[in-house]
């Protein structure tokens, strides 16, 4: 029985929170977009179970984890499309649709699964890992952050990208824009429903892509409702970010950290009931609320359909 | 950022204007026909789903209405589902027209339920069994009302979004309800992990000869209540004001802050009652990870309703058949009851498409 | 106000004509058949009252809006402005009366919205045009200040610059003086004459008669949609200015003398000599980052005195309105209403007491838009009797006033449920008189009560307000609209900054007066 502190523990701890760190990080880039360009995309965790099925079917359909990866990628664009036409384009409530969206593709997946899956309950093989060469070999930190999958790479670069968009690119200017004056980008000639499309339609493929990430990598099976609201968490992680990409890969891994205690501490043969672990991702978010809750700035035309000419 | 609720759906813009345009049959028509409308197609598109996955949907959708409306034991128990929704329809109501969204209203109720169980028993040994089941009622609403709190005191004073905070009260909720149950109250008595039982002769009396449970009755006072409270007092007045323009609240000088932390507590309270009535009615004691979800289910109804009491008591019936139906159908047929989650997730959209394509129609003609 | 340039080239080809252009709105004919042609090197002004159809004008230029009927030539072709930037294309730049710069990106990045979205911003060439035009045009432009930190001023210099960077051979300037000190009036004017000089055409749509005399070639008059009226620039170049201004009224109004907004009032009872019905003293309100504050601010009115506010919109008028009706609580200082302390009461008890606040924001904060008429009447009273009896609504009570009301302040409705958003901006105003004046007041603070209003409501009420101070009352007047100051008040106080900065006994010399406060300069 090892204790806490000790080298496995540490190890299978930072590993997890790595792993349950990919999806919130996944969710939380994607909705941070959408808010910058003013949506307020609840229908995330609708996205996000969207991939984790559809991702999972595609993985196990096709035995390949990346046509998986990008099936649910897919599922989560095609889920926000909804979102495109009835609130962008059409200008409908962004919360109404939103709950709508989770709530029918959380019931959506767990009956289809059920359809397919519940006698067999199948699981996928391990995923493949790369090793990144030297780092790898850290001891305790080595195979905690440079023996994953590769699209946890992929995700942890996505980061920059985000940040060398907002700050360095036309399209940067056009989303804040969006999001704090979209009478403002009009006039500048700039299609604000096309912005704001293109934002929406990143949330839903990145949302998807971490769910997808979630039961193909993370668990290896999809259960109903195993997102279980890391959708959610996405958006406050979105929400405390204040539009600062890097703020929310650490509150990313912040929350992993929490997710994952219950295995490393079974791990390091402390037994807490899980009930007590699960509560702790979700006491630490209402504890980061309360503390930063309001300074989370938020864009002006947040949630506000744009009406050109609106009288 | 203050939400305020779905524009197109404001209850008092509707009342004027049915008067207003060509008289009170045709707004009587022309409501039914928004009402009935979006059912009917939800209907219709769920019903694809259940051929795609190789179900009849006429056959199920008959065997629902045969097993929760038309037999005398699923009509029983349609009704007696019916008490927690409605106290949990009065909650969104009173959320919903003062503009907070209220989504942590599942929590609210679980730990209203597991506060009930927990502490209706132990009262009971003691005392008459209905003062067990009042004072039993009174902990489960300041318990659910103390867990508003928090988001509450966020929104009042510094305007953070309560949707978020809501959503994770309510998963916060749920973990701690089971730690409750499985560490805390844990019955002795029995293996299966659940709190002690309240025996059937210390419930909630039953109605006449029927299995229909008095919490009905209640459920049926709460929305009652909670309508004429927001369309006859000064109060619901102020908490409509604040839902339809909260500058104009501030304006007007009415103390907002208080207000919104009000508004929280009363709709926690009545989901908390929600809770208390499911378990001193029926249930009996509250099983490990045992979470209906009645709360999120609840939220179409009440729009479908336009936010009004009455109404919504005809919506809430629906559900009740659907999910008592619906479960017997996942018994008989092999369809699981998530189903009744995407036909009413699919009626929340289908209603909002149907409201904004009515908009536009009613004020081209209005030109 | 300055004289415009002799000699300007006639008959040149316009490069913008509308032909019986028509546009139509749910139960209004915004423009009716309206020909107007623009052509290089002239200031075209629209000159017409709120609600004569200009701003709609304007979105159909600039791409908002498609007309209904008639059609659009640019360059002598039909042409549909299908989108703001299709209308960029056709060098077609709008100054709007709102600011539409992005708060929170800075001078550079707004002006490079619009580029291709996977380039970098070329900030490069962009400085380089900035300042080869800004120079030309002798105005200094930031390019590293966010938009929010600029005056009002600066950023319609940003706009007009922007429009200009985009090639624009039409430079179209909505309401651009409302946000002004007469000084800044007068270098818009002569930036414009710049402009034209350099081939530019400007089309400056305003109500103010006294501008469109001074800083026009050619006049159009739009009255309820159509235009009413056309002065070309021979015309225009050979009367004075008075006869300019008795020519586009009785364009406007039919056959009347001198300016109506020149309107005499009433003199009023003198009021020297009695205590004031209210005292501020050292009022102070920290700034926000989107608000300024409050600083030491101190008046005195006295009952049938009129004091009017001056100044920028947004050095602190509105915080002062808030902050003496109790929306806002102060962080300093003293109010007293009639000898007694209120700072420390709630809107309702001052209120009750007789202080009362009309907002400027009538939709967004003064009324509830979906709520009857009758329930915005008693906004603020809700709970008291006799309209709610222990909490409950006494709708007849309720019914019974709201008709009374209705009829003693003209509220055109269809009736007390009629829903307050479906009424006239007009309308709207009087439902708020008749909820602020009503029973017991003392002292009221209007808070540009004229804003949007037309002509004919905005009349009736300059001569309430004026009844109003006459009857005995206490009346704070806050106006970005000089004219109505010098118009109705006994004093004007300038405020800049969250200051008073000087207050001027209203007289021959208090325009100069006020002005030189405004920018600054002591009077």
């Amino acid at each position: 029985m090892t204790g806490l502190f000790s080298d496995v523990f540490l190890s299978a701890l930072l590993f997890g929170a790595v792993t349950a760190a990919v999806p919130l990080l996944l969710a939380g880039l994607g909705e941070q977009m959408s808010e910058k360009a003013g949506v307020l995309n609840i229908g995330i965790e609708g996205m996000m179970i969207a991939g984790a099925y559809f991702g999972f079917l595609a993985a196990f359909s096709f035995e390949s984890l990346w046509l998986g990866f990008a099936g649910g990628a897919a599922a989560g664009a095609v889920v926000s499309l909804v979102m495109v036409l009835l609130c962008v384009r059409l200008g409908l409530n962004q919360i109404v649709i939103g709950i709508g969206l989770t709530l029918g593709l959380e019931g959506l997946t767990a009956l289809l699964h059920h359809v397919q899956f519940s006698r067999t309950y199948p699981r996928l093989p391990a995923a493949d890992i790369a090793s990144i060469p030297l780092l790898a070999d850290i001891p305790i930190v080595g195979p905690a952050f440079f023996q994953h999958n590769p699209v946890v790479y992929l995700a942890v670069l996505l980061v920059p990208v985000m940040v060398f968009i907002y700050r360095r690119t036309q399209l940067g200017l056009n989303l804040q824009a969006a999001g704090d004056k979209p009478a403002a980008l009009d006039i500048a000639g700039v299609d604000v429903v096309r912005t704001r499309t293109v934002a929406v339609l990143t949330t839903g493929a990145l949302a998807g892509l971490g769910g997808a990430y979630l039961a193909n990598v993370g668990a290896g099976i999809f259960v109903p409702f195993i997102t279980n609201g890391a959708g959610f968490l996405g958006i406050v992680l979105a929400m405390l970010a204040r539009g600062r990409p890097l703020w929310v890969l650490f509150g990313a891994l912040l929350f992993g950290v929490s997710l994952s205690l219950t295995t490393a501490l079974q791990v390091a043969g402390i037994n807490i009931p899980t009930d007590v672990i699960q509560m702790i991702p979700f006491l630490a978010v209402m504890i980061m609320l309360v503390i930063f809750g309001r300074q989370s700035s938020l864009p002006a035309a947040l949630g506000i359909p744009y009406e050109r000419g609106a009288r | 950022m203050s939400v305020d609720t779905a524009p197109e759906m404001s209850p008092d813009l509707e009342a004027t204007e049915a008067v207003e345009t060509g008289g009170l049959g045709q707004a009587i028509l022309h409501r039914t026909l928004l009402t009935v409308g979006p059912i009917v197609i939800a209907l219709v598109i769920a019903g694809l789903i259940l051929v795609t996955v190789g179900v009849d949907p006429l056959a199920y959708y008959g065997y629902v209405i045969q097993r929760g409306l038309l037999s005398p034991t699923g009509i029983q128990q349609t009704l007696t589902r019916m008490a927690p929704m409605l106290f949990l329809a009065a909650g969104l109501i009173v959320a919903f027209r003062a503009g907070i969204w209220n989504l942590g209203v599942d929590g609210q109720f679980l730990l209203g339920a597991v506060t009930s169980a927990a502490a209706a028993p132990l009262l009971a040994m003691v005392m008459p069994a209905w003062l067990a089941v009042v004072i039993a009622f009174v902990m489960c609403t300041i318990v659910a009302m103390a867990w508003s709190l928090v988001p509450a005191l966020l929104k009042a004073y510094h305007g953070v979004n309560e949707i978020i905070t809501t959503l994770m009260m309510t998963f916060l909720g749920i973990s701690l309800a089971n730690v409750l149950v499985k560490l805390v109250f844990l019955d002795p008595g029995t293996t299966v992990p659940q709190t002690r039982t309240l025996p059937v002769e210390d419930r909630l009396p039953r109605l006449f000869d029927t299995t229909i449970s008095s919490g009905l009755i209640l459920g049926l006072i709460a929305v009652i209540a909670v309508h004429l409270m927001m369309t006859r007092t000064s109060f619901g007045l102020k908490l409509r004001v604040v839902g339809a323009n909260p500058r104009a609240a501030v304006h007007a000088g009415l103390g907002v802050p208080w207000l919104t932390i009000g508004v929280f507590a009363l709709s926690a309270g009545l989901a908390g009652l929600a809770g208390a009535v499911d378990v001193l009615g029926v249930q009996g004691n509250v099983r490990a990870d045992w979470n209906p979800a009645y709360g999120l289910a609840v939220i179409p109804m009440v729009f479908l309703a336009r936010l009004n009491g009455f109404a919504s008591i005809a919506f809430v019936l629906l559900l009740s058949v659907l999910s008592i139906g619906g479960e017997s159908a996942a018994r008989r047929i092999g369809v699981p009851n998530h189903f009744t989650l995407v036909l009413i997730a699919i009626v929340l959209i289908v209603l909002a498409i149907v409201e904004y394509v009515d908009h536009r129609y009613l004020s081209a003609r209005r030109a | 106000m300055t004289s415009k340039a002799t000699s300007a080239p006639t008959d040149r080809q316009p490069i913008v004509a509308l032909e019986g252009v028509t546009k139509r709105f749910p139960g209004v004919v915004a423009n009716d058949s309206v020909d107007l042609e623009i052509r290089p090197g002239e200031v075209h002004v629209l000159l017409g009252e709120n609600g004569a159809g200009k701003s709609t004008l304007i979105g159909l230029l600039s791409g908002l809006q498609q007309p209904d009927d008639g059609r659009i030539l640019v360059d002598g072709t039909p042409t549909a402005i299908t989108s703001p930037r299709h209308a960029l294309s056709l060098g077609i730049g709008t100054v709007f009366q709102h600011t539409m710069l992005v708060p929170t990106l800075t001078v550079a990045e707004n002006l490079l919205l619009g580029g291709p979205w996977w380039q970098r911003p070329r900030k490069d060439s962009l400085r380089a045009k900035v300042d080869e035009i800004s120079k030309s045009l002798g105005i200094a432009i930031d390019l590293d200040a966010y938009a929010s930190e600029l005056s009002l001023g600066e950023q319609q210099h940003v706009e007009i610059l922007r429009a200009l960077i985009r090639d624009s051979r039409i430079l179209i300037l909505d309401e651009s003086t409302s946000m002004l000190t007469p000084s800044g009036i007068e270098e818009l004017g002569a930036l414009m004459r710049r402009l034209v000089e350099r081939g530019l055409a400007i089309i400056f749509i305003t109500h103010k008669l006294k501008e469109a005399a001074a800083f026009g070639d050619r006049i159009s008059v739009l009255k309820l949609g159509r235009k009413v009226g056309e002065i070309a620039p021979e015309r225009f170049r050979t009367l004075g200015e008075d006869a300019l201004v008795s020519e586009f009224v009785e364009l406007m109004f039919g056959k009347r003398h001198g300016d109506p907004e020149d309107e005499f009032h009433a003199p009023r009872p003198s009021i020297e000599g009695r205590p004031p019905v209210l005292s501020v003293r050292g009022l102070a309100l920290a700034p926000t980052a989107v608000t300024p504050g409050l600083t030491d601010v101190s008046f005195d009115i006295r009952p049938g005195e009129l004091l009017g506010v001056a100044g920028i919109d947004g050095n602190g008028q509105k915080q002062l309105a808030e902050v003496l009706a109790g929306q806002t609580p102060q962080d300093g200082g003293t109010i007293e209403l009639d000898g007694r302390r209120v700072e420390t009461l709630p809107v309702g008890a001052r209120r009750d007491a007789g202080l009362r606040y009309l907002t400027d924001d009538r939709l967004g904060e003064g009324t509830v838009g979906t709520f009857p008429v009758s329930i915005n009447f008693f906004l603020k009273q809700i709970g008291t009797a006799p309209f709610w009896k222990h909490g409950i609504e006494q709708g007849a009570a309720i019914d019974r006033r709201a008709r009374e009301l209705i009829r003693e302040y003209d509220v055109r409705t269809p009736g007390p449920q009629t829903p307050v958003a479906r009424l006239s901006g007009g309308n709207i105003q009087k439902v708020l008189l008749a909820r602020e004046l009503a029973d017991g007041a003392r002292v009221v603070i209007f808070n540009k009560p004229t804003y949007g209003l037309d002509l004919a409501n905005t009349l009736a009420t300059r001569k309430r307000i004026n009844d109003i101070a006459a009857s005995g009352k206490g009346v704070l007047l806050i106006s970005t609209d000089l004219e109505e100051l010098l118009g109705l008040c006994d004093r004007i106080a300038v405020m800049s900054g969250g200051a008073i900065v000087g207050t001027v006994d209203n007289g021959d010399d208090a325009r100069p007066a006020v002005g030189r406060l405004m920018i600054g300069l002591a009077a």
